[in-house]
């Protein structure tokens, strides 16, 4: 804390004795100054560490790590860590570190890929009804609370179950239940941000700065999107890194539950899922993909934390 | 207030017939045939086959499929299981006490948890307890339950041996020694599933009563001179939990479904098993039933959210 207090208060008693300096100084952007609040939060900046980390092991360490993810080999079966295998090998003596690798590649993108769908639905939503209001407003509102009333983990079984085995005929096998997992989580989760993104909608197309755009006469979709859009940015970001980590539990839930990805398709809640008939044996099966889960959802609810304190417009940032 | 609650309600009735439309189309358009199995099935000739398919209406327009199904729902009568033959609303019968009894608990368990704790971590704000109830909290909810229960049973069952992984609804063992055992069996089920609830309640509850212990009214109940438990406890506590009993009521639907979850875990036969189960076994009369169930309990829960508010808020306008 002492620290960061006095790194704050140097350039300001530096202004003031040479104002020339001041002037040569580049102004501060909300931007730079929601970077600034963000970086006092440090279990936040610890997260975006440990996410970046997360991302570039599960891309890399695949190619990198010389152990094959699907070797079978009985004779080194349940062993527990040791320096070949870091995460010690599951039931039929695959390596759980090269599975680890590559099911994070895929527990990551399921949640990066089904927040853009949630964040793109809800957005488009949410600006359609704050902006145009009226009947408009009130039927998408009803739509959402229709949304909101689904419930929605045995909707989400029921539809996966379903629809698994055309769409793995139509698309193929891996991407099959990718699409179909990532657009049921999209579908599912969107609700929140359009209610978001309608009430920072209808409360800034009130402000003097739209009615002066419309008076320079700005097309509907100039005030929209160049006016409205960039002011509500801020709550849409923090609900779009909350929503990846909502998006991988849902999934490692459905893998968990033997409803997401096949069994040959070890994201960490499919490992979970065959870890719990050798829990007694081997209990490292369970406790490195919960931690992997943990690390990543932690990390990601921390960034969002921190990114609250930091755009949000209420905080004035010193 | 009585015409504000008769609106709500009327307003769920819609939101009800949405929704049981959505559940029914979804199982509409989905591939796959109920009778696949009788088709398999040598013995079975092709004209008896037709007058069963005839019979069910299997082959008929999904919309008069829909207007029969939803009949049959608003006079009770929901079908009979594909696989077990016996009437849905038996099994459903036989399985929702005990979700019920779980996940009531749990509810129970994650308020008791969560309203103190909230309100010591506001009142004192930044001190040592705050930031370790408030770092507890921030890891519990990014915990999901599958791996809590895991762990739980890693520690408690496997390592320790002191309580058991799997729910039986049948426990051998008469007086106290059984009652003793069931308790013991729902200890894990219900800690697992109320302390995840408790771990996002603490949040709301610590966030509203830090918006209530700066206000004026605060301040004037302590110049009058009044001590400081019956300012918080009797002055700011009252209004900061007026959202917070919406978020309850909110989140106990979340808490009945999550039961989904640690059903499987803990093998406890309730209501998620039972979907889990008739899910696997192209079940579709339980599986529509069952879903729909769940719906009734979230537009119910929401409904009861929002008549408490109405009752707590005298603010709230019955317009």
């Amino acid at each position: 804390m002492a620290e960061a207090s006095d790194v704050r208060s140097q350039p300001a008693g530096q202004a003031a004795l040479d104002v020339g300096g001041l002037r040569a100084k580049k102004p501060r952007s909300l931007w730079s100054d929601a970077w600034r609040q963000f970086r006092k939060h440090h279990l936040a900046v610890a997260g975006v560490f440990v996410l970046v980390f997360l991302t570039i092991a599960t891309l890399i360490g695949p190619l990198v790590w010389p152990n094959d993810m699907s070797l079978i080999n009985f004779s080194e079966s349940t062993q527990g860590v040791s320096l070949d295998h870091p995460m010690g090998t599951d039931d039929l003596g695959r390596d759980i570190f090269a599975r680890i690798l590559w099911g994070g590649r895929i527990s990551l993108a399921v949640g990066v890929a089904a927040m853009m769908v949630a964040i793109l639905l809800g957005t488009m939503i949410g600006a359609i009804a704050g902006f145009f209001g009226g009947f408009t407003d009130s039927l998408l509102m009803r739509f959402t609370d229709m949304f909101i009333s689904l419930p929605s983990l045995p909707l989400l079984l029921l539809t996966i179950y379903l629809f698994r085995d055309t769409l793995r005929d139509k698309i193929g096998p891996n991407l099959g239940p990718f699409v179909l997992i990532v657009a049921l989580i999209g579908v599912t989760n969107w609700m929140p941000v359009a209610r978001l993104v309608r009430a920072s909608f209808l409360s800034v197309k009130e402000k003097e700065f739209i009615e002066a755009a419309n008076c320079i006469g700005a097309t509907r979709s100039a005030i929209m999107f160049k006016h409205i859009m960039p002011n509500v940015l801020g709550p849409v970001i923090v609900a779009a890194t909350l929503a990846v980590g909502a998006a991988i539990i849902t999934e490692s839930t459905l893998s968990f539950l033997g409803l997401g990805f096949p069994p040959d398709v070890p994201t960490w809640g499919q490992l979970l899922n065959t870890s719990v008939n050798f829990m007694e044996i081997a209990p490292h099966m369970v406790i490195f993909p919960a931690l992997m889960i943990f690390l990543a959802v932690l990390s990601i609810n921390y960034v969002g934390d921190g990114l609250r304190d930091a755009l949000d417009p209420r905080k004035t940032t010193g | 207030m009585g015409q504000y609650i008769t609106r709500r309600v009327l307003t769920a009735i819609p939101t009800l017939v949405l929704i049981s439309m959505v559940i029914f189309s979804i199982l509409a358009l989905a591939p796959g045939d109920p009778l696949s199995d009788l088709a398999l099935n040598p013995s079975v000739p092709p004209e008896v086959r037709q007058r069963i398919r005839a019979d069910m209406g299997i082959d008929d327009p999904i919309p008069i499929q829909y207007g029969r199904w939803a009949e049959s729902l608003f006079t009770g009568e929901f079908g009979y299981s594909y696989r077990t033959r016996a009437p849905v609303i038996d099994l459903v019968k036989q399985r929702l006490p005990t979700t019920l009894y779980i996940s009531g608990l749990a509810f129970l368990l994650s308020v008791m948890i969560a309203i103190p704790i909230g309100v010591l971590s506001a009142v004192k704000q930044y001190s040592i307890f705050d930031n370790v109830a408030t770092t507890l909290a921030f890891i519990g909810f990014s915990l999901p339950t599958f791996c809590t229960g895991l762990l739980m049973i890693l520690l408690f069952t496997i390592k320790l041996d002191w309580l058991p992984s799997i729910y039986r609804s049948t426990v051998d063992g008469d007086g106290l020694g059984g009652l003793w055992e069931r308790i013991r069996q729902a200890i894990m089920p219900i800690a697992v599933l109320g302390l995840f609830q408790a771990a996002a309640l603490i949040r709301f509850v610590r966030a509203s009563m830090l918006e209530n212990v700066h206000q004026d009214y605060v301040r004037t109940a302590r110049s009058k001179g009044l001590a400081e438990r019956s300012v918080i406890t009797r002055h700011a506590l009252r209004n900061a939990l007026i959202p917070v009993v919406t978020i309850i009521a909110l989140s106990l639907p979340g808490v009945i479904t999550g039961a989904v979850v640690t059903e499987q875990i803990f093998r406890v036969p309730g209501m998620g098993d039972l979907l889990i189960s008739s899910i696997r076994n192209n079940d579709v009369p339980v599986v529509m039933t069952v879903t729909f169930l769940f719906s009734i309990m979230v537009v119910f829960f929401n409904l009861v959210a929002d008549v408490i508010y109405g009752v707590l808020d005298p603010r709230i306008k019955y317009g």
